[in-house]
C-alpha cells in the first residue's frame, strides 16, 4: 500500500479506537478518575499531611506525578489488551487481517488509540489533582515525551499480551500479578532513595521506576534516577516490544491458523 | 490468453495438530465465472478460502489472484478480494454504516468515497433503514447481508462467499442471489460454497467438489450434470399400491401407503413405467424428483472418492 492509503487505514483504526473509548466512557474514563480522587484524598490529604516534605515538595505534590503516570500506564495497557483481544474474540480482527493493510499500520493504530486513552485519563487525573494542590510543570517537553513514551511502552506490552491471550482471564493476569505490583513498587508513593540495600538496587530493575521518575522530573524537576537513563530505558522497551509485536503479527501468532 | 481470476497451485495445509486439511489442491477459476466450491463439512473448503484471504497460513504451494501471488504480494492480492465468511465477524456494537466505512478505510479508501459506497451497497442489500442501528439488533439474515455489503466496499474483482445463506429464509436468500448474480453479470468473479446444492446448480457455471482435502471433481456444471445417468422419482398414490410390477431397468420400492419410489436410467422412458403401474391398478396422482440432480451426483462423487481412498 502507498503512504497515502496506509495513512487512511491508520486513521481508520485510530478513529475506531477513539470512538470505542468514548462509547464506553463509563468504563474507560470515569473509573480511573474516581480511583485517583480516592488516592489523593486518602494518601495525599489524610496520610500525606502527617508525612511532611519529600525532595522539597509536600507529599501530595510528590505523589501527583506518580499517580498520573500510574493512570497513564494502566489505562494504556488496559485499553489495547481489551480492545485487541475483544477484536480477536469477536473475530472482527479478521476485517483487518483480510485487508491489504501492513502489520505496522495495525500495530501503530492500536498503540495510538491506547496512548490517546492514557493521555486523556492522565489529563483528567491531573485536573483532579489541581483541586488538591498547586502544580507548575518544570520541563514541559520532558513531561510530554515521558507521557508518550511511557504510554507507548505499556501499549505495546498490552498488545503482546492480547496476541497471546486465549480468554479474557489471560488479559487480566498480567495487570493483576505483574503491572500493579511493579507500579506500586515503582516509586509512585515514595522516593527509592528512602530504601536501604538490597531493595534500592532491586528497585532499579523495575522499568516503571524510570517512567514515573521521568514524568516526575518533567513536572517537579526532581528524580531518583538520571533522566537520560530513564529515557534510554523507555526507548529500549519501545524498540524491543515493537520488534516482538511486529514479529508476532507477521507470523500470525494467535491470529492466523 | 486471459489471466485466471484464481489459480491455485498444489496448495497444502497441515495444522499444528497434524490434521492434513489440504492435500495438494490445484484449480483454476476464469474471470467472470460463477464458481461453486462444494464439499461435505470438514472437506477443506474453509481452509482453502482462509488461505486465499490470508487468514490461514499455507504449508506449501501458492495461489494467484488475477496473476498476483498471495504469498509474494499479499497486499496487492488482498486488494482484489472480497470475503464473506461463514461466521459472523463484525463488531456487534458498531453500526452497519460504520462497519462498511471502516472496512473501506482498511483498504485505504477515503471516508467521502467510503460513505458513498456504504450507502450504495446497504441500499442495494436493503439494509439502509438499519444503517445507523447497532449491528447486534439486526436479524440473522440482515447480518449475512451486512457481510456482503462490507465485502463489496473495496469493489473486489473476486468475491468469495463461504456459505452466505446458512440459516437464511428463502425470501432473503433469493434477494441475496439476485444481488450476487447482478454483480457477477457486471464482471465480478464469484466463488461460492454452500450446502444448498440447488443454489449451486442454478447459479454456478463451473464447479469443484472437494473432499478430505482433495479435489474429486472439477468441471463445468453442465458436463457434471450430464454424467448423471440415474434418476429417482417419488410417485404419490391415493392408496396402498399392493404388488408392484417388475420392469427391466427400473427399481420400484413402496415407501408407505401413499408413496412409491422409482429409480431408473435417464434414458428409460416414463410411458412404460406408467403403463406397467396402470396395469397393476396403481394410479399415480403426482410425481417429483427425489432430490436435485447435483445433490445426487455430489453424494455419489464423495462416496466414490472415499471408497477409492479406503
Amino acid at each position: 500500500m502507498s503512504a497515502a492509503t496506509n495513512l487512511v487505514a491508520l486513521n481508520t483504526i485510530v478513529r475506531r479506537e477513539i470512538a470505542r473509548i468514548l462509547r464506553i466512557w463509563t468504563q474507560t474514563l470515569i473509573p480511573p478518575a474516581i480511583t485517583m480522587t480516592l488516592y489523593f484524598v486518602i494518601f495525599g490529604k489524610l496520610i500525606g499531611s502527617r508525612i511532611g516534605q519529600m525532595h522539597g515538595f509536600t507529599y501530595m505534590q510528590y505523589i501527583v506525578p506518580g499517580l498520573v503516570m500510574m493512570s497513564i500506564i494502566t489505562n494504556s495497557y488496559g485499553n489495547i489488551s481489551s480492545s485487541f483481544f475483544g477484536a480477536k474474540f469477536g473475530r472482527f480482527v479478521e476485517e483487518m487481517l483480510v485487508s491489504p493493510m501492513s502489520n505496522w499500520v495495525i500495530l501503530l493504530g492500536y498503540v495510538t488509540g491506547a496512548v490517546t486513552r492514557g493521555v486523556i485519563v492522565g489529563a483528567l487525573v491531573l485536573v483532579i489533582a489541581l483541586f488538591f494542590t498547586d502544580l507548575h510543570v518544570a520541563h514541559p517537553i520532558i513531561t510530554f515525551l515521558s507521557v508518550v513514551l511511557g504510554a507507548t511502552v505499556f501499549s505495546l506490552a498490552g498488545f503482546v499480551n492480547a496476541v497471546f491471550a486465549k480468554k479474557f482471564d489471560d488479559i487480566a493476569l498480567v495487570p493483576t500479578f505483574v503491572l500493579t505490583p511493579l507500579t506500586y513498587l515503582g516509586g509512585v508513593f515514595y522516593s527509592v532513595d528512602l530504601l536501604g540495600e538490597p531493595w534500592h538496587t532491586i528497585s532499579l530493575a523495575n522499568p516503571i521506576l524510570y517512567m514515573v521518575n521521568a514524568f516526575r522530573f518533567g513536572v517537579l524537576g526532581v528524580s531518583d534516577v538520571p533522566i537520560v537513563t530513564a529515557f534510554i530505558v523507555m526507548l529500549v522497551f519501545v524498540v524491543g516490544l515493537s520488534f516482538v509485536a511486529l514479529r508476532l503479527l507477521s507470523r500470525g501468532v494467535g491470529l492466523r491458523s | 490468453m486471459t489471466t485466471p481470476a484464481l489459480n491455485v497451485n498444489n496448495l497444502r495445509k497441515t495444522y499444528g495438530n497434524g490434521v492434513e486439511a489440504l492435500k495438494g489442491i490445484s484449480l483454476t477459476v476464469e474471470p467472470g465465472d460463477f464458481y461453486a466450491l462444494l464439499g461435505p463439512n470438514g472437506a477443506g473448503k474453509s481452509t482453502l478460502i482462509g488461505i486465499l484471504s490470508s487468514l490461514v497460513n499455507s504449508t506449501s504451494g501458492d495461489a494467484e489472484i488475477f496473476g498476483v501471488s498471495i504469498h509474494k504480494h499479499r497486499s496487492e492480492a488482498m486488494r482484489l478480494i472480497g470475503l464473506v465468511p461463514q461466521e459472523l465477524n463484525f463488531n456487534q456494537f458498531e453500526k452497519p454504516f460504520d462497519i462498511c466505512v471502516n472496512q473501506a478505510g482498511f483498504y485505504g479508501i477515503g471516508r467521502a468515497e467510503a460513505s458513498l459506497r456504504a450507502e450504495k451497497y446497504l441500499k442495494e442489500l436493503r439494509l439502509w433503514d438499519k444503517a445507523h442501528l447497532q449491528a447486534r439488533t439486526l436479524s440473522g439474515g440482515m447480518k449475512r447481508r451486512l457481510m456482503i455489503a462490507r465485502a463489496m466496499m473495496n469493489e473486489p474483482k473476486l468475491l468469495i462467499l463461504d456459505e452466505p445463506t446458512a440459516g437464511v429464509d428463502i425470501e432473503i436468500r433469493r434477494s441475496m442471489w439476485q444481488f450476487v448474480s447482478g454483480i457477477n453479470a457486471a464482471g465480478t468473479t464469484v466463488i461460492l460454497t454452500t450446502h444448498y446444492l440447488e443454489e449451486a446448480e442454478q447459479l454456478c457455471r463451473n464447479i469443484a467438489i472437494i473432499d478430505q482435502g482433495r479435489i474429486v471433481q472439477n468441471t463445468s456444471m453442465k458436463s457434471l450434470l450430464a454424467t448423471l445417468d440415474v434418476e429417482t422419482f417419488v410417485l404419490d398414490v391415493p392408496s396402498a399400491p399392493g404388488v408392484l410390477p417388475v420392469l427391466p431397468g427400473v427399481v420400484l420400492r413402496t415407501l408407505d401407503d401413499h408413496t412409491i419410489e422409482a429409480e431408473m436410467s435417464r434414458s428409460h422412458d416414463l410411458n412404460s413405467l406408467f403403463a406397467a403401474l396402470s396395469s397393476h391398478g396403481v394410479t399415480v396422482t403426482s410425481m417429483r424428483n427425489k432430490s436435485n440432480r447435483l445433490e445426487e451426483l455430489f453424494v455419489r462423487l464423495v462416496e466414490h472418492g472415499r471408497e477409492n481412498a479406503a
